[in-house]
């Protein structure tokens, strides 16, 4: 196991995956034509990371636009994150939007609607990174 | 031909075309085109939701018009390359707002499943489009673009009004389906 790093483009996310903290990041941007070969790694990675994960894991989304290719790979990830929570761990979503966002709040409210994991709404100024 | 360029770019003109391209989407002019879309946005436009709107409809709108090319370069890999393998995009500014203009050919055949599609999307309201939309991303399954058949209600939840669309049959194979998307300012 090890950290999973990929640095942000203009459309995909840059992705920070810890085993070490259990902090994983995902941010920036995540547009790209082909979303489930860029996700792929991401989804191996947590299935491996679900194996031995630490006691808490935190997942900080903080993404300034997504397409609806991406979204069903947000939701697998999620989904990945459940099977850990599901064994006794701590695990937390922290979706983040930018101030008169409402869009992306309420993409956030969507999917927690449909995940089993506790989600925390933060407001922030701007994403990082852009 | 050389005095319809003044033609073509009073029609742009007179039609407030901020952006057009007609031909084969790559990745690549996606991520450009996006990025020409961005730039004028942040020149014309205060509010950052607007922009980030326009900015959503014109991604999924370019992903469509890109998967569809792709998708018949893969079945008809023997066919030559015609014009109907190729999207039209524009962008305008209206009134009250921007409209997103898209066409390209789509086997006939698949006409109906489309419009049934449109019709159906055309007929809820926001909250029913929100339910909808949960509805297909929760369902785990993915289609051929990956995905799961939620570009067109995301489309309509951005643009907040009613999908125009035409079809117009080209030939005992294809139709030309065009999609005009409102957004508000």
């Amino acid at each position: 196991m090890a950290v999973f790093s990929l640095e942000g483009s203009p459309k995909t996310p840059t992705v920070h995956f810890d085993d070490a903290t259990g902090r994983l990041e995902l941010k920036g941007r995540s547009i790209p034509e082909n979303s489930i070969e860029f996700y792929k790694p991401l989804i191996d990675w947590i299935d491996h990371y679900a194996r031995d994960p630490r006691p808490g894991t935190s997942l900080y989304v903080q993404l300034e636009y997504f397409n609806t290719s991406s979204s069903k790979c947000i939701l697998d990830l999620f989904k990945k994150l459940e099977l850990v929570r599901a064994t006794g761990n701590e695990v937390t979503v922290l979706w983040h939007y930018e101030a008169d966002d409402e869009d992306m709040l309420e993409a956030g409210e969507d999917y927690q609607a449909i995940i089993n994991l506790p989600f925390k709404m933060i407001q922030i100024e701007e994403v990082d990174g852009k | 031909m050389l005095d319809r360029v003044l033609d073509l770019y009073n029609d742009l003109e007179r039609h407030r075309i901020m952006l057009s391209f007609k031909g084969e989407l790559t990745p690549e002019l996606v991520t450009a085109l996006l990025g020409l879309v961005e730039r004028k946005m942040d020149l014309i436009e205060r509010d950052q939701r607007v922009r980030k709107r326009v900015f959503n409809v014109v991604m999924e709108c370019l992903q469509n018009l890109y998967h569809h090319n792709t998708q018949r370069a893969e079945q008809d890999l023997t066919a030559p390359r015609t014009e109907e393998a190729q999207g039209v995009v524009m962008i305008a500014q209206a009134d009250k707002g921007y409209s997103v203009l898209t066409g390209n050919f789509m086997a006939g055949g698949d006409v109906d499943r489309l419009k049934e599609h449109l019709d159906h999307v055309n007929a809820l309201g926001p909250d029913e489009l929100r339910d909808l939309y949960k509805e297909k991303l929760a369902d785990g399954r993915y289609s051929d673009s990956g995905g799961g058949g939620l570009g067109l209600i995301e489309i309509a939840r951005k643009s907040g009004h009613k999908l125009e669309y035409g079809f117009v049959p080209f030939d005992t194979q294809s139709t030309f389906f065009s999609l005009n998307v409102n957004v508000s300012a």
